[in-house]
């Protein structure tokens, strides 16, 4: 969601992007990402110390690529409502690649 | 591919675990070199530096197209005729390394290249480039749904599993036949950015 918002975003720059479908599209990927959340939370047979080991440096490198499209994107001057979606599309994006990576390695984690 | 998996867990569960050398699944000696990759990069892009900013999005694009499609197109195929354990000697040296490689290169490419099209106008609604670079940003989306999505989770998954005592070769051959399912799209994917950006160069 926030990939094709990110695109969505990006293709209209430096002009102002209809922030209608791209905050409906970061609201939608926010959702998802919680949904994801709950369902690890009450998550029974599972490593979460496996799941936290990776998170977290999964979270750094995807943290540092976050980092450079915010700068990207304020070095091009993009501010207001824009740049306040665009931040907050890159934390869902923040959280939820981790998430990814993290559960794919955690579910087969035998401690 | 079904006897590939058989072999590996027949492999894997014969006699009493073996040592093998922990695979260090971040190789911490990549670590500096992405991080001056990364501050090139700011620097590049902080200063509007030309020549900075066309030198990491051309070698950047360039060992990512490379690399994609020669392991996807090369050692693809030769991998899937090794043995087994020739298999495992290989994907634990190999894997660790795009670990570190292939985000960077990305980063590289993708920070460059908007800043780049914005200096040129490509992005403007009425450059004659503006509807190739739409394209290009759709080609990335998809590679970066499937790489960040589907790859990188097996291609780490795989690595902790391979670190195990008794790893188990079923779950490693199933992750690893990602690889091979989304092989044909990353490598149409790459092709279709070859010939956008050549387009976008010489129009």
């Amino acid at each position: 969601m926030v990939i094709i918002g990110g695109i969505l975003m990006a293709s209209y720059a430096p002009r102002k992007a209809p922030l209608g479908v791209a905050a409906a599209l970061l609201v939608a990927g926010a959702l998802l990402l919680l949904c994801a959340g709950v369902l690890l939370v009450s998550l029974k047979d599972f490593s979460r110390t496996t799941f936290l080991k990776v998170f977290k440096w999964a979270i750094f490198a995807d943290l540092v690529t976050a980092a450079m499209i915010e700068f990207a994107f304020v070095r091009d001057h993009t501010n207001g409502a824009s740049l306040f979606i665009v931040t907050c599309m890159l934390a869902v994006f923040t959280l939820s690649v981790p998430t990814t990576i993290a559960f794919t390695v955690a579910r087969y984690a035998e401690d | 591919m079904t006897d590939t998996v058989k072999d590996v867990a027949s492999l894997m569960s014969d006699g009493p675990p073996r040592e093998r050398a922990k695979i260090q699944v971040v190789p911490l000696k990549g670590l500096p070199i992405a991080a001056a990759a990364v501050v090139f990069v700011t620097l590049a892009i902080a200063g509007n530096w030309q020549w900075a900013l066309v030198f990491c999005h051309v070698a950047g694009g360039g060992l990512w197209t490379g690399i994609d499609l020669f392991v996807g197109l090369v050692l693809g195929p030769i991998l899937g005729r090794l043995s087994i354990p020739a298999r495992a000697e290989f994907s634990a040296r190999f894997m660790p390394k795009m670990v570190i490689i292939m985000p960077t290169v990305v980063m590289m490419t993708l920070a460059t290249g908007f800043q780049i099209a914005r200096k040129m106008g490509n992005l403007y609604a009425h450059s004659p480039n503006h509807p190739w670079l739409i394209a290009s940003f759709c080609v990335v989306g998809v590679m970066a749904v499937i790489a960040l999505g589907i790859l990188e989770p097996a291609n780490i998954a795989v690595l902790f599993e391979m670190n195990k005592l008794v790893p188990n070769g079923e779950l490693i051959g199933r992750l690893m036949k990602r690889f091979i399912y989304t092989a044909g799209i990353t490598g149409l994917m790459q092709i279709a950015t070859l010939i956008i950006m050549t387009r976008v160069a010489t129009q």
